[in-house]
């Protein structure tokens, strides 16, 4: 007889996206719904906490009721439900703690938090049915920027980190300086191909902590590059600028990444986050992985971004190793990678 | 028939049973902004030793705002929480009219005043008439205390005031209005579930419950964000 799969209700509003999704054994995604509030953050040239909170409020029930229904499931059918608890901007990781700890408490479900970061490195387990750890993963976002070794399901080890700007919020800070506006990453994205990666910008290293990154040097210098660029009465190249600091970036991160694998003994690496849908990544890391025979996953950008099918993923897992959550969960901003 | 009330807006968590026209349980806590950690755990315990079946509740009474922010989408995502799961609607009750109901029998005129912060305090006006009715002079809004001196000036009544306002403008109140004002003692001086619950049946009877996912905080305020951008817009 079949064993009966394990249905997991998750819900995520850490950020700017108001999310719910159904997902079976951690694999298999019924209903994966988002609710972007990215336009009307655009107005405001990024996401607005309290905007964003107010907005969380008025569609977290939409949204996990058409995540029920696109999976064809009541709520009784579920095993658990899970729910994102950091870290995030903390009045809109309330509504969804609240929420998911009110629906656990009413229909007598287990409640399982989930760290938004372990989530982004689970949306490979959709994504390749295949992947198991250990591996060396990096995880690229607006807010987050991490090389860590996933020794086991719910296990990490932080290898290295930024130490000021994460990748996607350099790539916010420089679009909005060369006239792009919100979100920058997609836009410096589609920009780049156009131009030419000429200008020598810097790839910091961080003393003593090889895998650690610093954007915020880089950033400064696309500034101060512009600056001159104004000042001499040169034309700005737009397109030059999004291809030399992309190119910046990226050199950074595949070349940290890599040493990583190489450091701890692995074949393959795994990207996770927003920034790992940005194309110029995706095709820098893959050429680099080619050349040296390391087996690269990552994720459709629909999982790429903030989702909640993610968190149903890793919510299996961590429901597996029999932890849940008691209905005192909290919100944890500042909430790390492996923390428990 | 049973009515949960749920009150976050401020200071104080407080939850409610109420059944044909008796608070069976009440659980409120005015210490520390830990809502989101006690909320719904005080819920649990209510509902645990008064035996409730949650599926036999009718209606959920939110204290809807004003009110903090954050304490009021803690208790709207927990009402719409609970309300999508036992597919319940919410009956959105007025924090400060809720505040309110809870002195029946004074026969001047009540007037909750809740700190608001950036000088003003979130207030209304209300009163009980000699049959026991309840009804609004003023509806809820955000007032300097200055302005609301005056206004309650306006009017002949002695006016007890009560609320978290209170301890942060008294002096300031008794400096503009000299003895004007009584003041409610502590045990009828805050927001509690039991009035929203109650408030809440009179509501639900007249048929003002909504679906839980149309519920939505009354802040009463827009975001700094929003405010900025519509200064900004009216200065170009």
């Amino acid at each position: 007889m079949e064993e009966r799969p394990c249905t997991i209700l998750a819900i995520e509003s850490s950020c700017d996206e108001t999310a719910a999704a159904v997902v079976q054994n951690g694999r298999k995604v019924l209903s994966n719904v988002i609710s972007s509030q990215i336009a009307l953050h655009t107005l405001y040239g990024g996401v607005v906490p309290e905007i964003a909170s107010r907005k969380h409020v008025e569609k977290i029930n939409p949204v996990i009721m058409e995540a029920l229904s696109q999976a064809n499931m009541r709520l009784e059918d579920m095993d658990a439900i899970a729910v994102t608890y950091g870290p995030g901007l903390v009045g809109a990781l309330l509504v969804g703690v609240a929420a998911a700890k009110a629906i656990a408490f009413a229909a007598q479900k287990p409640l399982i938090g989930v760290n938004h970061i372990e989530g982004h490195v689970a949306a490979n387990f959709i994504a390749h049915p295949e992947l198991e750890p250990p591996f060396i993963c990096l995880i690229v976002s607006g807010g987050h920027t991490h090389l860590v070794e996933m020794k086991d399901y719910g296990e990490y080890e932080i290898l290295g980190r930024t130490r000021d700007d994460a990748a996607g919020e350099s790539f916010d800070k420089v679009a909005r300086a060369i006239g792009l506006g919100y979100p920058g990453g997609p836009k410096i994205d589609k920009l780049a191909p156009e131009g030419v990666a000429n200008i020598p910008f810097p790839r910091a290293k961080v003393e003593g902590a090889p895998y650690d990154f610093s954007f915020s040097g880089l950033k400064s210098a696309v500034l101060n590059y512009i600056n001159h660029e104004e000042m001499l009465g040169h034309e700005i190249r737009r397109a030059d600028i999004a291809a030399s600091f992309q190119d910046a970036v990226v050199s950074v991160l595949v070349s940290h990444a890599l040493e990583a694998v190489h450091d701890r003994g692995y074949h393959s690496l795994v990207m996770a986050g927003g920034v790992a849908s940005n194309k110029g990544l995706r095709s820098a890391m893959s050429a680099a992985c080619e050349k040296q025979g390391i087996k690269l996953y990552y994720p459709d950008p629909i999982l790429c971004t903030d989702n909640a099918a993610m968190i149903g993923s890793a919510a299996y897992y961590e429901f597996m190793k029999g932890r849940v959550s008691g209905y005192d969960l909290n919100a944890v901003p500042g909430l790390k990678i492996g923390q428990r | 028939m049973q009515i949960l009330g749920i009150e976050s807006s401020s200071l104080v968590a407080s939850v409610a049973l109420w059944k044909d026209d008796v608070i069976v349980a009440e659980y409120t806590v005015n210490y520390k902004k830990t809502h989101s950690q006690t909320l719904l755990p005080m819920l649990d315990e209510i509902v645990r030793m008064t035996q409730t079946d949650l599926k036999e509740i009718d209606v959920i009474a939110l204290s809807n705002g004003p009110g903090s922010f954050t304490g009021l989408r803690i208790g709207s995502a927990t009402a719409k929480g609970l309300g999508l799961a036992l597919e319940k609607p919410i009956v959105e009750i007025g924090t400060v009219e809720a505040t309110a109901y809870q002195c029946f029998g004074y026969n001047g005129l009540i007037c909750p005043i809740m700190d608001a912060r950036r000088s003003q305090v979130y207030t209304g006006l209300y009163r009980y008439d000699a049959q026991g009715n309840f009804s609004e002079v003023f509806g809820q809004c955000a007032l300097s205390v200055e302005e609301l001196v005056e206004k309650l000036n306006t009017y002949p009544e002695t006016v007890l005031l009560l609320g978290d306002g209170v301890p942060v403008y008294k002096e300031l109140i008794e400096r503009l209005a000299p003895g004007r004002f009584v003041y409610a003692p502590a045990f009828t001086a805050r927001q509690r579930a039991a009035t929203v619950a109650a408030l809440g049946a009179v509501r639900f009877a007249q048929g003002r419950a909504i679906p839980a996912e149309a519920s939505v905080p009354d802040y009463l305020r827009k975001s700094q964000a929003e405010r900025e951008m519509e200064e900004k817009e009216q200065q170009a």
